[in-house]
């Protein structure tokens, strides 16, 4: 701890006027140069997710191309309404993590903790709509691999679908659809698994009264995360659950 | 900043206050990602031909985009945070052109 060394080697200090917080580390010259540099660091971080992610957009993109008719009918498998609700819950979850780090600069220790609370129970809820959505693919034998079921594919007509129906070879390549699916939405799940298990550690931290006195850093840096894992989602909203939709046919 | 032994004016060189949003910006971000989500959703039933894509990411880039700004505080964070965050979502779309570049030229007519 610096204020150990501080103690123990008073003068040595002696061009560091100003009174350090216990959260100042001696080797950044003020506040601000410290909040800056953690706020760089933290976006450099955040542009590995973005080539990360950007890879799977990228898949995305070319294989929609290349299969482009069974990629709307596999689209149209998913349901809009709890797609919808979930990006409305996600959004809500981002909008309380703002307050959080809001709470936390105002150095309000309680409603930082409520406001991290209400983040994360709106991730659990995310989480379980998603699970009830791949539920129903597990049980249409969706998930790609040795069973998957091309049936709905071929004939939709005999499950009550408006689809036009594919042959098999193309109906076989929906399977892309739904790896990618699950590729994408299951790492955007694991970031907000990984995301939840923070807020929770961060939320007793802020409990014990840590991020109420000054010391925001933590809360705000979590916040970029959490806030990261939005964007991926506002991206990918509409990717596979929207644009494939075709209202005219 | 005058009390900190900064010559070079490094430390802080555009003194850039350190700014906290007050809840009523974010309660209208979120009221207006809220609003956007309705459209978007909106506009997936209604045929748009070719522009049904293209309003659906323009919709979720603006979304992106007011989530960065504001949530992420980054419209007042300094110059070069801001530079970096350009930086990343610049090198990403170079990647994606150069990748779709090679692509298509390899299947002419064919996109």
């Amino acid at each position: 701890m610096d204020n150990v060394s501080v103690a123990t080697q008073p003068h040595t200090h002696e061009e560091h006027h100003h009174v350090s917080l216990p959260q100042h580390r001696h080797h950044f010259e003020t506040e601000e140069q410290q909040r800056e540099a953690g706020t760089f660091g933290m976006w450099l971080f955040l542009l590995t997710e973005i080539m990360f992610f950007g890879g799977l957009f990228f898949a995305y993109l070319l294989y929609r191309n290349w299969y482009h008719d069974a990629f709307v009918a596999a689209s149209n498998q998913l349901s809009i309404p709890l797609g919808a609700a979930n990006t409305a819950v996600l959004i809500s979850s981002g909008f309380f993590m703002a307050l959080g780090v809001w709470a936390a600069e105002v150095r309000k220790k309680g409603l930082l903790v409520l406001f991290l609370v209400i983040t994360t129970v709106l991730g659990f809820i995310f989480l379980g709509v998603k699970y009830v959505e791949y539920h129903e693919k597990w049980e249409k034998h969706h998930i790609p691999g040795a069973h998957f079921d091309i049936s709905e594919f071929v004939n939709p007509q005999a499950y009550g679908l408006k689809e036009q129906p594919l042959a098999p070879d193309m109906a076989a390549k929906t399977q892309i659809f739904f790896s990618l699916y699950f590729a994408m939405t299951g790492m955007h799940a694991l970031h907000m698994i990984i995301g939840i298990g923070l807020l929770v550690w961060l939320t007793w931290r802020s409990y014990r009264g840590e991020f109420s006195a000054g010391y925001v850093a933590p809360i705000e840096y979590f916040g970029l995360y959490w806030h990261f894992v939005d964007i991926v989602w506002i991206f990918l909203f509409p990717l596979l659950y929207l644009i494939n939709r075709h209202p005219g046919q | 900043m005058s009390q900190y032994h900064d010559p070079a004016n490094v430390t802080n060189p555009e003194h850039a206050e350190h700014h906290i949003i007050s809840p009523a910006t974010y309660i209208a971000v979120f009221v207006t990602l809220l609003i956007f989500t309705g459209i978007t959703v909106g506009a997936a039933y209604i045929d748009l031909g070719i522009l049904n894509p293209i309003v659906a990411l323009a919709i979720a880039c603006f979304k992106a985009v007011i989530v960065i700004l504001f949530f992420m505080h980054v419209k007042y964070q300094s110059r070069l945070v801001k530079l970096t965050v350009a930086a990343g979502f610049f090198t990403f779309l170079i990647l994606i052109t150069m990748t779709l570049t090679d692509y298509m030229s390899r299947a002419w007519g064919l996109w």
